[in-house]
């Protein structure tokens, strides 16, 4: 187990050591001068030496990066462009809304997908399954901003239920934040419990046709029985990871939600970012985002070898 | 031997074109996707009316008999755009697909045939890009490179290299210790022969499963980077530019919301059925990559 772990966080370091270099080198494939492009028509000498000295960019290419590295490492992803605040900072501050609206998104999605997933597996070729089925091959083919804007004509437009768009944050007061979340989570929990529930589904059934469970029912033990400690216990293991990387993926993977939703999250300071080219918080973002994305998958991959022993002598 | 090695590569061929054939819904799919084709090819010309054909006394018009879908903000008619903005999709999802295609073949090729140290540095750098959620990394390259089509289709291309690249690594790594390829190795055949005779040939089932999958979510990420005003440049029509104009008036103009949405889900679920479909067909084992990547977009 620990040979295991050691190996993965080594790995891990690495991959990340790549993603740096790639978000590292985002910067230097901007055409032209990425400081003179960001100003514009604000463009002004002075303001000008500063924020490229500040970015490091009248150095060498190769010093440019240890540097970024170094900074990096310590927390510092340098400053905006635009409004001369620390990158960290501005990331941070929108990561709680992301969060909320992931974790929500995910909790909406497990209370659809557990029990259609289950249901769908325990009574194969009925109704329900091939409901299932349908649900699934309808999520994945949806695209999810189509279903947020039949979500705001329908509960913003007809029937006027929901607003359609804006942010309350959850501690300032918790009924407004939930009307706010809603549309957006029930779109993105929507489009994650149709993956969740196929997943759910096959597991269950592979799990449904071992031994163990036959002799389980072979020993006149009652189904709900047999579902409960046997079956549910060992098929929900590879769901875990399935859910705790949806989690992940959500967090930097909502941009079009966030935009479409006016939700002042991670996704959407991508978005303005982009659109002010402010590159180095495009950069922060994009390396927050696929750091989390790593340290997710790692954790993730030592639990799994936790719940499940095989996979760490694999 | 090269005999064996191509009638599997036609056995292939021949098993998917069956699994459509007996399959309802894949057919229904292919129907779609056949239709999508002709309005692709020829939408200029069906439309009813030019795309940017401007008629502010028709703004804002519900479907009617002249206008089907009804007419934009500006009283352009949507069918006729709708139509056109086919061709856009069609395009985008084959060309960034072709370039994920031909760059993620080739490296796992290479890294599966050649393993050792090679292996190892082309699959880390695959895993640098897996690091990065498939639409973030798509945004960014766009960001730096300039919003436009060629870029989209580069942009997508290169997100969706590195499932090409696994799904041939792990087919070269089986593959490669076959005993036809250890024959072939013995009578003197060049590594590059061996590679494109014997080898590409028999990983070509994940490989058309990967490609028709990787076509449907292609075109989900064009419709995102388009709706993000990074992707098809106004006033040439593509779905997802229509819906990110559209989204101001949609709770007055529904059916600016509702067509061109409809038209990228039809689309996309049809190449989904037809993926599905060659995927049982040809790597049942093959179950879940791709809604692993999709949720991430």
């Amino acid at each position: 187990m620990a040979r295991f772990v050691i190996r993965r966080l080594l790995q891990s370091g690495i991959v990340l050591l790549g993603v740096t270099l790639v978000v590292f080198l985002l910067l230097q494939l901007v055409p032209g001068d990425p400081v003179r492009v960001a100003l514009g028509t604000r463009f002004d000498p002075q303001t000008y030496e500063a924020l490229r000295a500040r970015a490091g960019l009248d150095q060498p290419l190769v010093v440019q990066y240890f540097d970024y590295l170094r900074r990096a490492l310590t927390g510092d992803l340098g400053v905006s462009f635009r409004s001369g605040r620390p990158v960290t900072s501005i990331v941070l501050e929108r990561l709680p809304a992301t969060l909320s609206l992931a974790l929500t998104a995910v909790l909406f999605a497990l209370l659809i997908a557990l029990p259609l997933g289950i249901l769908s597996a325990m009574r194969s070729g009925s109704f329900v399954d091939h409901a299932a089925r349908v649900f699934s091959q309808f999520g994945v083919s949806v695209p999810d901003f189509w279903m947020g804007i039949m979500g705001i004509l329908l509960f913003a437009g007809v029937l006027g239920w929901l607003p359609p768009s804006g942010y309350v944050a959850l501690t300032e007061d918790p009924a407004r934040w939930a009307s706010h979340v809603a549309l957006p989570a029930a779109t993105v929990g929507l489009v994650t419990a149709s993956i969740l529930t196929r997943f759910i589904r096959s597991s269950m059934l592979e799990v449904l046709s071992e031994d163990y469970v036959r002799t389980a029912e072979a020993k006149g033990l009652r189904t709900r029985v047999v579902v409960l400690r046997h079956v549910l216990r060992n098929a929900l293991i590879p769901v875990v990871t399935v859910v705790a990387v949806q989690v992940a993926s959500l967090l930097g993977g909502v941009i079009v939600i966030e935009v479409l939703f006016a939700w002042p999250g991670i996704g959407r300071l991508t978005y303005d970012a982009v659109q002010a080219r402010d590159y180095p918080v495009l950069q922060g973002a994009v390396l927050l985002v696929a750091a989390l994305f790593l340290l997710v998958n790692l954790l993730v991959d030592i639990l799994y070898a936790r719940l499940d022993p095989r996979i760490t002598v694999r | 031997m090269s005999e064996q090695t191509v009638g599997r590569s036609e056995g292939s061929l021949r098993r998917a074109l069956s699994a459509l054939r007996h399959d309802p819904l894949a057919l229904t799919g292919s129907a779609v996707l056949v239709l999508l084709v002709v309005v692709g090819v020829a939408g200029s010309w069906l439309a009813p009316y030019g795309v940017n054909d401007v008629d502010v006394d028709r703004m804002l018009q519900p479907p009617s008999g002249a206008h089907p879908f009804g007419t934009d903000e500006l009283g352009r008619d949507v069918l006729s755009r709708v139509m056109v903005a086919a061709r856009v999709s069609l395009q985008v999802g084959l060309v960034s697909v072709g370039i994920a295609l031909v760059v993620g073949v080739t490296l796992g090729l290479f890294a599966g045939y050649y393993r050792g140290w090679l292996d190892n540095v082309l699959m880390r750098c695959m895993d640098v890009l897996f690091a990065f959620p498939v639409l973030l990394l798509a945004v960014a390259i766009v960001a730096v490179l300039g919003p436009g089509l060629l870029t989209a289709m580069i942009a997508i291309g290169v997100v969706y290299t590195p499932i090409f690249a696994r799904v041939t690594r792990a087919g070269v790594l089986s593959v490669r210790e076959q005993v036809f390829v250890r024959a072939a190795v013995s009578i003197g055949a060049s590594d590059l022969r061996i590679m494109r005779r014997h080898v590409l040939p028999n990983i070509a089932a994940p490989l058309i499963v990967q490609t028709s999958l990787s076509l449907a979510f292609a075109i989900l990420s064009e419709a995102a980077l388009s709706f993000l005003g990074l992707g098809v440049q106004p006033p040439a029509p593509a779905w997802g530019r229509m819906l990110f104009d559209g989204r101001g008036f949609v709770t007055d103009a529904w059916w600016l919301g509702v067509f061109p949405g409809a038209a990228i889900f039809l689309t996309v679920l049809a190449f989904n059925l037809v993926g599905d479909a060659l995927r049982d067909v040809l790597d049942p084992r093959q179950l879940t990559v791709n809604e692993a990547r999709r949720s991430t977009g």
